[in-house]
């Protein structure tokens, strides 16, 4: 119980009697600073996941634990002072009338005071560097600034563990990246439990491990490197492996890779060294 | 056009109008709303224009942003004018105009209602022109206060005006959107009788609804995930001070009270 952050035990969840099960009996549980990215389809069940880690909603069969609390509707806000999440659509989740004011707004939740607040808006700005921007509205912000913001107002508030919930799907490429760059930063940076949800493979190469979802079910676990070796299973189930996961894939007929080449920079490393090695 | 809209009127400024407490600002204008019915004789109307004009020097604004502010009204301020010259019946018959008599009193009477009105306007827009949205906002919530004891929902209707402040760009550049697209279509909202006109605005509005709605859950969903619960043990970040700086606007406002009472007939 120390180590594990989190714990799914037989979850089930619908979200109406009559409706069909969302959830399928979900197990799975996310270790001390862990980033565990979460993987699935349209439909299959990420957000749902997402949403009963922080108690907005509550399963129907199973319990979660999370930081040793079993979230239940009396302990919600225990467990809500420990997990920050960032949801997908960047203007739906700006509360403030500027910058500040929303990095502000977990803090004044939580009735911190004045002064703790102003330095903690400072230092969370400062790791996704968006301090030049303190008082901007949002609409003068890109997708990408927004979701930053959205970051600095979970990282404010200091929690154990931070769910991105498909933070990156509503931006373009460059917005895309920038969210990448400022996750694998605080990777580095802090040690916080990190679940990133996506459906795009592209996005998981920094995560320790992978939990795949399939209709609701856990369909596979596994690490990056192993997943991308199995391409046409993921196809089965609507993924797509990235553009050098395939080249690889295809290079292995006549190519003795040593490791499954995660990025294009592990690719060519072991493509010009393989001619050197023979 | 997004970014006037969002600070409404204001005008940034550095000024001694701008720093004060919008409290403070709010509770002048208020009282100020209310003694401007006291003045009765050209006195105390010269001191009360004296006042105004003085507050309005002081905001450092353009006189050219006063006046846009006050465009709406003018239409008002001189119907209010004629309709007092032509309907009064008092004092001596002055001359005849479109074959109406006109009387001295109408006149005075005529030129006072409008000048009461043009204070009222000018005075009020200082607010709104010195003050941003935010402001007001915090500085109603504080005010209204002590209505929470009749459990008024103080915060919540702070929260929901802030709320409000923030989406306005937002919704307005999505409907910039919607209309571009349906226009694309070939709606056309420009020409046309008004009723088909009308019919046009149909489809722009129901998507608009739509995605506001949709906005309205996940904003709600993204707060409590946040924490908020309430205004119950909340701190804020923006915190208003009443400093020397109202204490002296508020001991010079008094002296406008006193004069004015000592002018009036
Ligand atoms: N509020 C809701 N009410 C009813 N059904 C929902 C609701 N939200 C999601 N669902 C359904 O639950 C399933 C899983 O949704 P979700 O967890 O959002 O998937 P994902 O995030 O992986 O795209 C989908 O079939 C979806 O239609
Ligand atoms: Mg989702």
């Amino acid at each position: 119980m120390t180590t594990e952050q989190v714990i799914f035990n037989n979850v089930s969840f619908r979200y109406a009697e009559d409706q069909p099960w969302v959830l399928k009996n979900v197990n799975f549980s996310i270790k001390q600073d862990e980033w565990v990215a979460i993987l699935g389809h349209n439909g299959s069940g990420k957000s749902t996941i997402a949403k009963l880690m922080n108690g907005l909603l509550f399963p129907d069969e199973g319990e979660i634990y999370v930081h040793g609390i079993k979230v239940t509707p009396d302990t919600v806000w225990d467990v809500r002072e420990k997990v920050g999440m960032v949801f997908q659509n960047p203007d739906n989740q700006f509360v403030g009338t500027t910058v500040r004011d929303d990095v502000a707004f977990g803090l004044e939740n939580r009735g911190i005071d004045r002064n703790i607040m102003i330095k903690r808006i400072e230092e969370s700005l400062l790791s996704v560097r968006m301090t030049d921007y303190l008082l901007h509205e949002p609409h003068r912000l890109s997708g990408g600034q927004k979701q930053r913001v959205a970051i600095a107002g979970v990282l404010a508030i200091q929690p154990n563990l931070i769910i991105l919930d498909e933070a990156t799907a509503m931006l373009d490429p460059r917005g895309r990246k920038e969210i990448m760059t400022t996750v694998n930063d605080l990777r580095r940076e802090t040690k916080v439990n990190l679940v990133s949800i996506t459906h795009d493979l592209n996005e998981i190469t920094g995560a320790d491990r992978v939990i795949v979802m399939n209709d609701g079910e856990v369909w596979l676990e596994t690490v990056p490197r192993e997943l991308f070796k199995q391409e046409t299973a993921l196809r089965q189930i609507g993924l797509d492996v990235p553009f050098t996961a395939k080249l690889a894939n295809r290079l292995q007929t006549d190519f003795e890779f040593s490791q499954q080449p995660l990025t294009q920079k592990e690719l060519l490393d072991q493509l010009w060294t393989f001619h050197s090695n023979k | 056009m997004a970014s006037s809209l969002i600070i409404g009127q204001y005008v940034p400024a550095d000024s001694v109008v701008h720093r004060l407490d919008p409290r403070t600002k709010i509770m002048m204008i208020f009282t100020f709303v209310i003694i401007v019915f006291f003045a009765n004789n050209a006195p105390s109307y010269l001191w009360l224009t004296v006042f105004s004009l003085g507050a309005a020097t002081l905001t450092k604004i353009k006189p050219r942003f006063l006046l846009k502010g006050l465009k709406p009204v003018w239409f008002l301020i001189v119907f209010t004018f004629l309709l007092h010259l032509f309907v009064t019946r008092e004092g001596d018959v002055l001359t005849t105009l479109l074959g109406f008599p006109v009387y001295t009193g109408a006149l005075i009477q005529g030129f006072q209602i409008s000048l009461r009105f043009f204070l009222l306007i000018l005075v009020t827009s200082l607010l709104t022109l010195t003050t941003t949205p935010i402001e007001i906002t915090d500085a109603i919530e504080t005010l209204l206060h002590p209505l929470k004891k009749i459990k008024f929902p103080v915060h919540e209707l702070a929260l929901m005006m802030s709320i409000s402040l923030r989406f306005i760009p937002t919704l307005m550049q999505e409907t910039e959107k919607i209309s571009k697209a349906q226009a694309s279509r070939g709606v056309d909202f420009k020409t046309g009788p008004l009723k088909e006109r009308i019919q046009a605005v149909v489809p722009l509005l129901v998507p608009l609804f739509v995605s506001a709605f949709k906005r309205a859950e996940e904003l709600a969903m993204a707060m409590e995930a946040r924490g908020y619960r309430g205004g119950e043990g909340r701190t804020r970040l923006r915190e208003l001070a009443i400093v020397s700086r109202d204490y002296i606007a508020f001991c010079l406002f008094f002296i406008v009270i006193a004069g004015l009472f000592v002018l009036r007939g």
